[in-house]
């Protein structure tokens, strides 16, 4: 018996060697005698969709509570057990994905590539917040984004950085974001993804390097409040340019400013926009200049970034798996225990001519090109930007939240001494 | 300067155009819902996904058991595991997914196994049939055994994605370094894709 079997495999396997094609039944099914019931492959379905729903109107609902404590209610004690619940939800429970930050990445390759369709719940995290924002102001910043929410629950010994300080480094969430959407569009990777430095301490399960970048925010956190949101969000970008626009935004004041300077120190983000009192008014010609310099400034650099981006769209397309594929096909690494890498590998047996894999990754790097004038000119425009922002000086009275920078933590509402009930008393006498 | 209803409109376009393009799913020209079609097996056009989730999944015809699943998953041990298709299994004795191909006495010894962790239980039938079956807990995804049962044996091992364990990354780790291009976002109704098995997936277990 074992013996024609035996000969009958052989047999077979000599007639099949031929075909590559994949989980080909070399041993036929056997017959058992004994009453043996072959078990089942045991298939674990992914968690319920409901859960999608639900995060849905957790979102609404937190950004509609937090708005109105923000705005209505001005309670900073309500607003930190919100951050806390946020915490909570978005980051332990729901381990922070998908998040608003990343949802950049999800509607960006929705929109460039037509084969990837985007579930609604990416699209709310997007749109609500920014829908939220332009409203009342970065209530999603201030006690529903997991992230702003951790980190301010270290910011123990906030110290002032100073305006160039913050002006600068002010600029890399802008790069961040370019980088992301350039990576998003092209379909290589999901950088926020990669690069974000809380998602371990959610999971409980971290590599080394984001175990210690996440560590490091955190630790520089307690000196340097919110470091993620001030100098690396992408998303902080979108909500900081809508913010600007929101009319309802929160004051420090609930009132008039009555400039008595106790809300000074009161913000850990440097976001409270001093009064400009100009002793020497600037002169017609003084402005002038400055307007005229801005106007040349801003395309130079645009087009000077536009033109270092273009000559670096090699190095950053390197990342993306086609141009990895042709330039291994060109010069083949061999290692020792390997003749050929996994790539060239997976190539060969799909059956792919040479011709393909070169075409794919010329077309990628094309679009690395492009995209590379778009990013530099984008960074040319935020640095000049960011020089005409200091140029120009606004004259203030009153201490004013910077629109775009306040993340709306009520911190500072309870230095001003100016309260509505007191107000309607005075009035009232 | 923009206003704040140019910022709102341009919102509100975005939003339109992304929930359209989802709800209406891929370019079928049938034009009918997935789940009425015949065709729907074997077509891999996008289905209409605004309120289905996806889910990370690997195809086994695609794989060339690299061993990077293992390596790359956030989650440790890696969700990507070797799941066991009895239907398509022949039971040999020589099983070419749990014996090293080079032993020298072919035995059931530690060093005669394929699987670093030991994963792989072996138990006896009737004559000349064994079972094997995977401690799951015990798996790390490495794809030896399911290399040598696609060279030697029917190619019952095939490595997956566990849903009890993915955490279901906005981009997967894993599928950007896969060399065969293997992973993509499938249904989270159809989470599986297996070659040889016609059972639909069982409840949570």
């Amino acid at each position: 018996m074992k013996k024609t079997l035996a000969l009958v495999i052989l047999v077979f396997l000599f007639a099949v060697q031929f075909m590559n094609s994949y989980g080909i039944q070399r041993f036929p099914k056997p017959e058992f005698e004994s009453g043996y019931v072959q078990p089942e492959t045991l298939l674990p379905n992914p968690g319920a969709e409901i859960l999608a729903i639900m995060d849905i109107a957790v979102l609404i609902i937190s950004l509609s509570v937090v708005s109105w404590l923000v705005i209505k209610k001005r309670n900073r004690n309500a607003v930190f057990w919100m951050s806390v619940f946020a915490l909570a939800y978005f980051g332990f429970y729901r381990e922070g994905c998908v998040c608003s930050i990343g949802s950049i990445q999800n509607v960006t390759l929705a929109i460039f590539d037509t084969s990837y369709l985007i579930p609604l719940s990416a699209i709310i995290f997007f749109v609500a917040p920014l829908v939220y924002t332009a409203f009342f102001g970065r209530t999603f910043c201030a006690a529903v984004c997991p992230f702003g929410a951790i980190q301010d629950l270290v910011a123990w010994s906030p110290q002032k950085l100073g305006s160039r300080l913050n002006a600068v480094l002010g600029v890399i969430p802008y790069i961040y974001l370019g980088l992301a959407v350039l990576y998003a569009a092209t379909g290589t990777d999901f950088i926020i993804c990669r690069y974000d430095p809380f998602v371990g301490i959610w999971r409980f399960n971290a590599s080394f390097g984001m175990f210690v970048f996440g560590g490091i925010l955190l630790i520089v956190g307690i000196f340097i409040a919110r470091p993620y949101c001030r100098f690396l969000c992408p998303y902080g970008v979108l909500l900081n340019w809508v913010s600007r626009f929101s009319r309802k935004h929160i004051t420090i004041t609930p009132a008039e400013c009555i400039q008595c300077r106790l809300c000074e120190n009161s913000c850990p983000y440097d976001a409270i926009d001093m009064p400009v009192t100009t002793k020497n008014p600037e002169d017609k010609g003084t402005m002038a200049r400055k307007l005229i310099f801005i106007t040349f400034l801003i395309p130079i650099l645009m087009l000077l970034g536009g033109w270092i981006g273009s000559k670096l769209h090699e190095p950053l397309a390197g990342v993306n798996a086609k141009v990895r594929l042709a330039k291994q096909i060109l010069n083949p690494v061999t290692e020792k225990n390997q003749p050929e890498t996994f790539e060239i590998e997976a190539f060969k047996s799909q059956g792919k001519q040479q011709n393909q894999a070169f075409t794919e990754a010329s077309v990628v790097l094309h679009n690395f090109y492009i995209g590379g004038w778009i990013l530099g000119g984008f960074i040319g425009l935020v640095f000049g930007g960011l020089i005409a922002g200091r140029l120009m000086t606004k004259h203030r009275t009153d201490y004013t939240p910077n629109k775009g920078t306040c993340l709306s933590c009520v911190r500072c509402v309870d230095y001003c001494p100016v309260k509505l009930p007191v107000i309607a008393k005075i009035e009232s006498l | 300067m923009l206003c704040r209803g140019t910022i709102l409109t341009g919102l509100a376009a975005t939003t339109g155009i992304l929930v359209y393009r989802s709800a209406k799913g891929g370019n079928c020209s049938l034009g009918s819902s997935c789940s009425n079609c015949s065709k729907s097996d074997s077509c891999d056009l996008p289905e209409a996904s605004l309120f289905r989730q996806t889910v990370w999944q690997l195809d086994p015809t695609k794989c060339i058991q690299c061993g990077r699943c293992a390596e790359n998953c956030v989650m440790t041990p890696s969700a990507v595991k070797v799941v066991h298709v009895y239907a398509m299994c022949g039971y040999c004795d020589l099983c070419g997914g749990y014996l090293k191909p080079d032993t020298k006495n072919i035995s059931t010894a530690a060093e005669n196994q394929l699987c670093p962790t030991s994963a792989i239980k072996r138990k006896f039938v009737e004559d000349p049939f064994y079972q094997y079956t995977i401690d799951e807990p015990l798996c790390i995804g490495c794809a030896k055994c399911v290399k040598g049962c696609d060279a030697f044996g029917n190619g019952s091992l095939q490595l997956q994605v566990r849903h009890d364990r993915c955490v279901n990354c906005n981009e997967c780790a894993i599928a950007r370094d896969c060399p065969a291009d293997a992973f993509s976002r499938v249904p989270a109704n159809k989470p599986y894709l297996l070659q040889g098995i016609e059972a639909k997936p069982e409840e949570k277990v």
